[in-house]
């Protein structure tokens, strides 16, 4: 192929350089807030009787900075890695990216601040007050015309699989986050919600489940559809999979979340469409991930000597396990068990620590020496390392908050004959204290392999230098 | 018209969509269009 330089477009490689960096900036601090409140529930004095620094403050810092700093980031980064190069075009939009990027940063330095100083709607996983959710809609809405102002000035014909799941998370995401953050301003960062009672729970759930359908999922599957056959150097094991599946997704998601509100005022058939809706979410979640696994075939000896595949791999396990064990928790008979109690928390940790988590991590070592001129990271022993802590640390913090979870459900629900309860609460939380010392040290563990992470790149950066990547002269696609 | 009954159509036609998303999908004439579009990743560096 000749490359006449004097038309040669460059990839924008700078977005995604920046957002790549701050992905790992902001995935060791939202998980040194995650490890500092799994530790005031163990320790409680470590939230110093300050109102800044309690639980209850730091603990949606937690997800917003895991979530939409952390998730976020690496969204934004692979996203426009991939739609450029699947696409053969550089981003559409000029410097409307970058003002996505610094937009976004602006969004979480303001939830930062703002979290801790106690503003919040009070909404899980949309508490930021609305003059942070008018900033979230702007920068939403510029991703979206640089994502799909991309796609329509692709070069090629087809738009590969992995640009469906993210066109999907950008436009389910702005409608979840305008419709659920729809609010009356009652000051400068104080407002009442739009929807009242029963109502605003579900809506609100219906934002929460398809923020895990869209934001968690979609979009991480869109890394998983570039990055598995990339690391494997195979294409994906089959497409009509990847077409049904997603398509069986988009159908079913919508409709899961009032599994979240099961046993409360919302109406009872309500409950059971949503107990019925994720349970079929099973078949197009595994249609994912077996589709992610089976490229393997034939490759399956590349796991011993490639640790980014083995993050990649493994998260599509974990992601394989909580999609399972979420349509369980779906049921009702389960739920009145395990709501409420840590299997809870151990089931999102085990999506986010081991699905999210993991498929990030992998995709960034693939990106980041590629951005910056390297044939690989720094050190390749580095990734192993962190591997190996990330996987311990998930299994411990896991199996902690099972064993917990189940025993709290039991003990909550255990009665006399004569009818009185058999523990008083207190009881149950005594029960719990030394699952929350594996806990914290399983989130130590994690923490600790992504710090592993951050030198690696800051070695892997500082050895090489930003490089411009040629848009490659369009071959004939007919 | 009854809300309900195009709460009907709206998940009937929905389901039907599906279904012929599927039949589409494994249908002989996308396997050369699909095999090209699954190699897009590999086409760019």
């Amino acid at each position: 192929m000749s490359l006449n330089s004097s038309e040669a477009v460059m990839y924008n490689d700078t977005v995604v350089r920046q957002f790549s960096i701050m992905a790992v900036i902001w995935g060791v601090v939202g998980m040194l807030v995650g490890v500092i409140i799994a530790a005031q529930l163990y320790i409680p004095e470590l939230n110093l009787g300050l109102p800044w620094t309690s639980f209850g403050r730091l603990r949606p810092l937690h997800t917003n900075a895991v979530i939409f700093a952390f998730g976020g980031s690496t969204l934004f980064a692979t996203s426009y890695y991939v739609v450029q190069r699947t696409c053969q075009t550089r981003l559409f939009g000029g410097s409307l990216a970058s003002f996505t990027f610094w937009a976004w940063q602006l969004v979480i330095v303001a939830a930062a601040v703002s979290l801790p100083l106690g503003f919040t709607q009070a909404k899980e996983y949309a508490e930021l007050e609305w003059p942070i959710d008018i900033l979230i809609a702007v920068v939403w809405v510029s991703y979206a015309i640089v994502f799909f102002g991309t796609i329509g000035k692709r070069k090629v014909k087809h738009i590969y699989v992995a640009n469906w799941f993210f066109g999907a998370f950008i436009i389910a995401v702005a409608l979840l986050h305008i419709v659920n953050s729809a609010a009356i301003p009652a000051d400068f960062m104080k407002s009442y919600s739009a929807y009242a009672g029963v109502q605003d729970a579900m809506v609100q759930w219906w934002y929460g489940h398809n923020a895990v359908g869209f934001f968690l999922t979609a979009g991480f599957l869109g890394i998983m559809y570039y990055f598995v056959p990339k690391q494997v150097e195979r294409p994906i094991y089959s497409y009509r999979l990847s077409i049904v599946h997603f398509w069986a997704l988009i159908f079913t998601y919508m409709w899961a979340g009032p599994h979240h509100l099961h046993y409360t005022a919302l109406p009872d058939w309500t409950q059971s469409l949503g107990m019925v809706f994720s349970l079929i979410l099973l078949a197009p979640s595994w249609g994912g991930m077996i589709n992610g696994m089976m490229t393997m075939s034939g490759a399956w000896h590349k796991l011993r000597s490639d640790p980014i595949l083995r993050f990649l791999i493994v998260s599509l396990s974990f992601y394989g396990m909580s999609t399972f064990e979420g349509p369980m928790m779906a049921i009702k008979t389960v739920n009145a068990l395990s709501h409420y109690t840590d299997w809870t928390v151990g089931h999102v940790h085990s999506g986010a620590l081991g699905w999210v988590g993991m498929v990030s991590m992998g995709a960034l070592y693939y990106m980041i020496p590629r951005l910056f001129g390297q044939k690989q990271m720094y050190s390749v022993k580095a990734i192993e390392l962190h591997f190996w802590m990330a996987t311990i640390g998930i299994v411990l913090y896991i199996s902690a908050m099972w064993i917990s979870g189940v025993m709290q459900g039991l003990m909550w629900r255990g009665v006399n004959a004569d009818g009185t309860l058999t523990y008083t609460f207190v009881e149950s939380v005594k029960a719990t204290y030394p699952f929350y010392a594996l806990r914290l040290l399983g989130g130590l563990l994690y923490l600790g392999g992504m710090l592993v992470m951050l030198w690696n790149v800051l070695k892997t950066t500082s050895n090489g230098q930003s490089v411009n990547v040629p848009v490659p002269p369009v071959a004939a696609h007919a | 018209m009854d809300i309900n009954t195009l709460r009907i159509i709206a998940t009937v036609a929905s389901f039907i969509v599906f279904i012929g998303i599927v039949v589409w999908a494994w249908s002989r004439r996308r396997e050369v269009d699909f095999k090209e579009a699954a190699n897009l990743p590999f086409e760019q560096d």
